[in-house]
């Protein structure tokens, strides 16, 4: 027999059983851990520095990841792009062969073709390589965005839903008013003011994302604290903390694990709303919303490879974490069981 | 001696609010003045109709919610004034089984983690004698040791129940609230854990306030047992008294209904008239007048007390148990 089993695993695999019967939200998965892996292997997927070389009768594995002192010496990875192997020397390179940074201006503006797959911009970046480094950004930002939003609104709403009465109403309030705010204008303030850079964006964004979270996590709270197991714990004699923590809030996590996936989303979609304005991810870092932003004053003389394809990029992104989104809802709704 | 347990005139009311400044516009009293002790090692039951504040005195008195009023002292230490540390160490020694025992584990825990948890809290083990103690523990509840690292949903009610058991004596205490223990098992499984809890009273002398409204089980259990009605115990007494000679005609009632071995033909049952009525408007003087099938004009005025019927056998009625006998 195994230990160590069940409940756990036992409820996440009803709920994957569930999920699968949802063909839509099985794709928006599929899509999900697909961009996941361009992430994590964006420097494989396009860079000017090989993969492996031969140089100079030296093999290289990775040199794309891996500084290699002699090839710094030699000013090797400036000029990557440019370099051509010789007699005897050689080169893997990766599928997109340019940077996100590399500027080939003398290929400015060019559309999509053979050897830039969706185009360059207007100072010759290859947009290839801009989406796939750009899809960092956005799933970074979008995660630890959502992420900061849950630790408050999981504290807070615990807080509000354990103890009730003032620490309650004192707490219910605070989340009307960051709700009643214009959330997009008062991002706008804070990354206005604040130092511009990516971390700026990530709480910003948490920052003013908790309140769905906080009122979700407050319900279960005011449900799971007439629980008999919570009042079997208070009655062993542990202490709050542990009994929110460690007792009421894994069983209030459901609810919110659905609602940070639609949070993922929307943290996506406000940051490449940021970037669009520029307010976002400070350049020359790639991020889609930037790609966007370039197009804005180069749409009008037929540049149409630099809206459609990072707008798909951020499209089929925000449309995978809704769809999966949607799948766990319905995949944790208990009237739906069989 | 002094008791192991004494509560004097616990009352725990609830307010009840209204409208949108939540104006506190009545109370319903669900314990409106209990007194009762218990000996150490000893059982008293509380039984009643739902709604008859059991379960809330056996809450308020282990300070799961404040009670309103009255003293609850154990071993000679108030309860309801114990501050945040005093109560962690009186909560050591009170413990309560709960009656559902598919809601009283947390589904999320292993029993291991629930049983360890509480070793750490109250420093009674340093951790590596946690996995001995726990199966020490599962052992003395009739569990197997694998059961330390399974999750409640893989028992049978039954055996959660002995979980809670377990979980309950962990702390090494002297007293337990069983609020219901049985009521939502089999019958079958029902006797086990009876039996269960007699045998783990005799091996570590512990004394159980016992809730239950099945009167064959009580019986089986208790060495004293109270009647509660509309959060006031009406009749209480030694086990043989209060069953051989019941006297209030509320727990007359009660033991009409119960079927009995050997109540022979005389056996007759007094069905009860209407409902309990409203705790938030509780009717004046008796509280049981209007269903009382003896009730007499002064019922409606006078709030009878509990008078002496016998050695340490005392019910509240006018007519059955007057002030000067």
């Amino acid at each position: 027999m195994n230990k160590k089993t069940n409940t756990e695993q036992g409820y996440w695999r009803l709920v994957w059983r569930q999920f699968r019967r949802n063909r839509l939200s099985v794709v928006g998965l599929l899509i999900l851990g697909l961009l996941t892996l361009v992430a994590v292997a964006a420097p494989f997927l396009a860079n000017d520095v090989p993969v492996y070389m031969v140089k100079g009768g030296k093999s290289y594995w990775f040199p794309n990841v891996i500084s290699y002192q002699e090839l710094e010496a030699a000013n090797f990875y400036s000029t990557a792009m440019r370099w051509t192997p010789g007699e005897g020397e050689y080169a893997l390179r990766p599928p997109i062969p340019f940077s996100p940074r590399n500027q080939m201006l003398l290929d400015n503006k060019r559309g999509p073709s053979a050897k830039h797959w969706l185009g360059t911009d207007d100072r010759g970046r290859s947009v290839a390589a801009r989406i796939v480094w750009g899809s960092r950004i956005s799933l970074s930002v979008g995660f630890i965005a959502e992420g900061i939003s849950v630790l408050v609104g999981i504290f807070l709403g615990a807080l509000a839903g354990y103890y009730g009465g003032r620490t309650d109403a004192l707490i219910m309030r605070l989340i009307e008013v960051v709700m009643c705010f214009p959330a997009f204008f008062l991002i706008l303030a804070l990354v206005a003011l604040l130092p511009p850079s990516i971390f700026t964006v990530m709480f910003a964004l948490g920052l003013l994302g908790w309140p769905g979270i906080a009122r979700l996590v407050r319900g279960e709270f005011l449900k799971l604290r007439e629980s008999q197991f919570a009042l079997a714990a208070k009655a062993s004699g542990l202490g709050d903390a542990r009994i929110i923590f460690r007792h009421l809030a894994p069983n209030a996590m459901a609810p919110v694990l659905v609602s940070a996936t639609f949070g993922v989303a929307g943290a996506i979609l406000t940051e490449s709303a940021l970037s669009f304005l520029g307010f976002g991810v400070p350049p020359p870092t790639a991020s889609w919303g930037e790609l966007l932003s370039q197009s804005q004053h180069l749409v009008g003389s037929g540049i149409w490879w630099l809206v459609v394809f990072p707008g798909l990029a951020i499209f089929a992104t925000v449309t995978a974490f809704n769809l999966v989104g949607e799948g766990l809802r319905d995949a944790m709704d208990p009237r739906l069981r069989q | 001696m002094t008791p192991l347990l004494e509560v004097k005139d616990l009352r725990m009311h609830f307010p009840v609010r209204k409208g949108v400044f939540s104006r506190v516009c009545g109370a319903v009293r669900a314990v409106d003045g209990v007194s009762f002790s218990i000996e150490a090692g000893k059982t008293l039951s509380l039984v009643g109709e739902s709604g008859s504040g059991k379960t809330t005195t056996g809450r308020a008195l282990l300070r799961l919610i404040e009670p309103t009023g009255g003293q609850v002292l154990f071993a000679g230490q108030d309860v309801t004034k114990a501050g945040k540390e005093d109560l962690r160490v009186l909560r050591k020694q009170m413990q309560i089984i709960f009656q559902d025992p598919f809601g009283s584990l947390n589904p999320r825990m292993t029993v291991f983690n629930m049983l360890s948890e509480i070793l750490q809290v109250h420093r009674i083990a340093p951790p590596t004698e946690w996995r001995g103690r726990v199966e020490e523990l599962l052992r003395l509840v009739g569990l197997p040791q694998e059961a330390a690292d399974r999750y409640p949903h893989e028992f049978s009610g039954g055996q959660r129940q002995r979980v809670g058991i377990a979980r309950a004596l962990a702390v090494e205490p002297k007293l337990i609230v069983a609020d219901e223990p049985v009521s939502a098992l089999d019958v079958s499984i029902q006797a086990q854990i009876l039996n269960l809890l007699e045998e783990l009273q005799e091996r570590l002398g512990l004394a159980y306030l016992f809730i239950g409204h099945d009167l064959s089980v009580v019986r089986h259990i208790s060495d004293e047992v109270a009647v509660m009605y509309l959060g006031k115990i009406v009749e209480i007494g030694p086990k043989e008294r209060v069953f051989e000679n019941p006297t209030h005609p509320y727990t007359r009632a009660l033991l009409s209904a119960a079927p009995m071995a050997g109540a022979g033909p005389k056996h007759q049952r007094i069905v009860l008239q209407g409902d309990v009525p409203s705790p938030i408007a509780p009717p004046p003087g008796c509280a049981f007048h209007p269903r009382c099938p003896d009730a007499r004009p002064e019922c409606r005025e006078l709030g009878p007390t509990l008078q002496k019927v016998s050695e340490g056998h005392r019910a509240a009625c006018l007519v059955h148990a007057p002030e000067h006998q």
